[in-house]
């Protein structure tokens, strides 16, 4: 058989390769005359991508444990419905809250990595604060099924309770990642190598931990 | 210059053995890592296929050393029934789940995409590493289970409730072997999820300069479109393998109805619906039959480019249409489930999308042939195997038409016709996909090439023997054999022992083809004749780097794409191929408007 051997093109000299660089996008054609300079260099960091990856799969196995939950309730003759331990909605005020406090910490890294603000002021305080809601609010969580179990309501009590405590620890276990994601932040911050895109991946992460609690907190309150 | 080279020796290769070798972050070791497990995998299944059918053909025979594999489910080297259904299990679980999503998605894709997409690897490279290693060992805890209690599960790939989630109370391969089943494949979720989301984020962020979406080649734009699939898929099929388990460990009621008396004995579950499982679960199963299918379609359209000198008659309607097969593939569903006692309404609004699912999928088949029609096709292992790849789609998918309507597939659906169907269609047009890619990307994933000889022997038999096994599975459906029998011992059915004789030694015929390539592939990995950077005067990326690639790809610097993936043959050119990254003019492109 022919053979044509070809050489790995030199075309840019000047690019280098690095990691993770994105050096696509979405719209960025090279005319066939090859003119370069009309070529967007700069794709969006794979990490505000992947983020919402991440989210879309979350959803749907969240959405998988609801109709779970909507397919086994319609057809029970044995669901038994139960009053949520009240502590969740103290909880719920603390996820809240912890966004409020990210989205504060992120606004004002932002504005250090910009210069705006002086630099005595430690931006990694309300970062701080945030991971101490999520602590507190798994500690609510953790609480909340201790109470249940101790009242004598157990996985396998019955199906609702089944459900509760399948989906509040499912998100309690993606919140822990959500805890992780920010102890990571801190640590990249304290080490001036925090980018911008796990930031602001990280804090998206955070949010979308909160919606779906309340969802979760919404769903759980109707149909148990 | 010399600022340059030290750069690349900063990002240079790592050179421990275990980060090179084994924990490695690199693209193409870990898709070489997923094809080596692909392969062990489809030893496995293959071997288990080759017990079954010699069990289906001659019932009494004893086959030597067997019951070294289980002294209570092989009793004097025979299987019992039980014993049947738990290699039956296996077989299909391994082979859906390790080799038909493993090796042409996750093993291709990953030594291939960053490759044609011009990145230099995935973007989160641990996650990668992460999610071939989860994936391995998901695949260890499956066959740890054969060595547990009673062995392994025998409800079937689909593990349909309430057989599953009953416990050992049931019987053999209904007790832990089930919990370790759900646990392998929750493990296989999580590996494919983290691959997913590279794969998306590499196709939509990491390529390289001028390589827009409509110039990534067929085979990248299946991975892509597999990728979005495996995402939403994999993430249902997780939480209903959760709650299987805890069904089993937990005694939870999700999928076990009340009052159940099994061997006497009734279970303390109550309210559960066996169908919320089947629910769950094909939600999941009919999009992964495309995500075991959908790739095959790529590296076909891919390889059959490139022997053919021409590209296919439209490249957009080629992916348009994969786009359609994924997106339907998810209204589907309802048509596995159409003797669950479903209302006949929703029979119909299932049977519908499932008709019109043929559309796309003849979209595809027709440009293939279209422009495979007066092309001087090369011949070789590779084009050969994608030409059987048609052939098998087609003929498995014709069975299709016929299993779409509720009315028809009320008669099959329990019968050998089905077990006909999706072989053809599924799992030997997936596999002659993997052939066709391994015999095509072996030079650039190795540096040496394949023995064409023993690649053509391997298709002549695997084409003549696959047809010998799967077509009479058609005629035994139609003749009333209930498939999951270990024995035929009815009236109707003992006239029809012959064929399955006939089948079995098929069977062991087509499995010698594979030994002979897994002898190729060995001795070509070892002994083969060097590939040069492009053997086989292609266009795409992949070929106009090093082979094997270098660490980072594509050496100091990046590429740049200027054409459409396929310019073969185009008037006034220098040559009969345009290089994606060649800047030569050309008058008259080959390029989609």
């Amino acid at each position: 058989m022919a053979t044509t051997v070809h050489e790995p093109p030199k075309i840019e000299l000047d690019r280098l390769p690095s990691q993770g660089s994105g050096n696509g996008g979405w719209r960025n054609l090279v005319p066939v005359d090859g003119d370069l300079r009309r070529v967007k260099d700069h794709a969006p960091p794979p990490a505000s991508t992947g983020i919402w990856v991440v989210l879309a799969s979350i959803t749907m196995s969240f959405a998988a444990f609801t109709s779970a939950l909507v397919v086994r309730q319609g057809g029970a003759q044995d669901w038994r419905h139960f009053s949520l331990p009240p502590i969740l909605y103290l909880n719920t005020l603390v996820i809240i809250a912890s966004s409020v406090t990210l989205e504060i910490a992120r606004r004002r890294i932002a504005a250090f990595m910009g210069g705006v603000k002086d630099r005595t002021e430690s931006p990694a305080r309300w970062l701080y604060i945030t991971l101490f809601l999520g602590l507190l609010f798994v500690a609510g969580q953790t609480f909340a099924w201790v109470q249940l179990k101790s009242q004598g309501f157990g996985l396998a009590t019955n199906v609702s309770y089944s459900f509760f405590y399948v989906l509040t620890v499912a998100h309690a276990l993606h919140l822990t990642g959500g805890l992780g994601g920010l102890v990571r932040v801190i640590g990249k911050l304290n080490h001036a190598v925090l980018r911008r895109s796990t930031l602001d991946a990280t804090s998206r992460y955070w949010h979308f931990m909160g919606v779906l609690w309340v969802y979760l907190l919404f769903l759980l309150w109707m149909k148990l | 210059m010399h600022d340059m080279s030290a750069h690349a020796v900063q990002h240079g290769a790592p050179t421990s053995f275990i980060r090179k070798h084994v924990f490695s972050t690199d693209h193409k070791v870990i898709g070489k890592q997923y094809y080596a497990l692909a392969l062990a995998a489809a030893l496995v299944g293959m071997v288990l296929s080759w017990i079954m059918r010699i069990h289906l053909g001659w019932g009494s025979f004893a086959i030597p050393g067997l019951h070294l594999l289980s002294s209570t489910g092989a009793p004097g080297n025979v299987l019992t029934p039980e014993y049947y259904l738990q290699l039956m299990t296996m077989h299909g679980t391994i082979m859906v789940f390790f080799v038909l999503t493993t090796a042409p998605f996750a093993a291709f894709g990953n030594f291939f995409l960053p490759i044609q997409t011009g990145a230099e690897d995935m973007p989160f490279p641990h996650f990668n590493m992460m999610s071939f290693w989860v994936t391995f060992a998901g695949f260890l805890v499956l066959v740890a289970s054969f060595f547990v209690g009673d062995g392994p599960t025998l409800g079937g790939w689909t593990q349909y409730a309430p057989l599953s989630a009953i416990g050992s109370v049931g019987g053999p391969g209904e007790g832990m072997g089930v919990v370790f089943w759900a646990s392998s494949i929750a493990l296989f979720c999580i590996g494919q999820l983290l691959g997913s989301l590279n794969f998306i984020t590499t196709t939509l962020d990491m390529r390289c300069k001028g390589m827009s979406l409509m110039r990534l080649p067929l085979s990248a734009w299946a991975w892509f479109i597999t990728s979005v699939m495996g995402l939403t898929a994999f993430a249902v099929l997780m939480p209903a393998c959760i709650l299987l388990i805890l069904d089993h460990v937990a005694g939870t009621s999700f999928f076990v109805p009340s009052n159940l008396v099994i061997n006497d004995q009734v279970l303390p579950h109550s309210g559960g619906s066996t169908l919320l499982w089947q629910h769950l679960f094909w939600f999941f199963g009919h999009p992964e039959v495309y995500i075991a299918i959908v790739p095959g379609l790529g590296i076909v359209s891919h390889v059959l480019i490139t022997n053919m000198r021409r590209p296919m008659l439209s490249h957009r309607v080629l992916i348009y249409s994969m786009a359609a097969l994924a997106a339907l593939s998810y209204m589907v569903y309802g048509h596995h489930m159409f003797v669950s006692g479903m209302n006949p309404v929703s029979a119909l609004a299932f049977s519908f999308p499932t008709l019109v699912i043929t559309i796309p999928s003849t979209i595809v088949v027709l440009i293939w042939l279209g422009s495979l029609y007066g092309s001087k096709l090369r011949i070789n292992s590779a084009s050969l195997f994608a030409l059987g790849f048609i052939s098998m789609f087609i003929s498995g998918g014709v069975s299709g038409f016929f299993l779409a309507q509720p009315s028809i597939d009320i008669m099959l659906h329990a019968t050998y016709f089905v077990v006909g169907h999706f072989h053809l269609v599924m799992g030997v047009a997936a596999m002659f996909g993997i052939f066709a890619g391994t015999y095509f990307w072996f030079p650039k994933m190795t540096g040496r090439m394949m023995n064409e000889t023993l690649g053509k022997v391997h298709f002549i038999m695997s084409f003549i023997g696959a047809y010998c096994i799967f077509m009479p599975f058609h005629y035994l459906g139609i003749a009333g054999n209930v498939r999951r029998y270990q024995a035929f011992t009815d009236d109707y059915l003992i006239p029809l022992i012959p064929v399955h004789k006939f089948i079995t030694i098929a069977a062991l015929f087509t499995g010698l083809a594979q030994l002979i390539f897994v002898y190729n592939l060995i001795y070509s990995r070892l002994k083969g004749a060097p590939a040069t950077d492009n053997p086989w005067q292609g266009t795409s990326l992949e070929w106009s780097t090093a082979t094997p690639p270098p660490h980072n790809n594509f050496g100091d610097t990046m590429p740049v794409v200027y054409h459409d993936p396929y310019q073969y043959s185009v008037e006034g050119a220098s040559s009969d191929f345009i290089m994606q990254t060649s800047p030569e003019k050309v008058i008259n492109p080959k390029e989609e408007k």
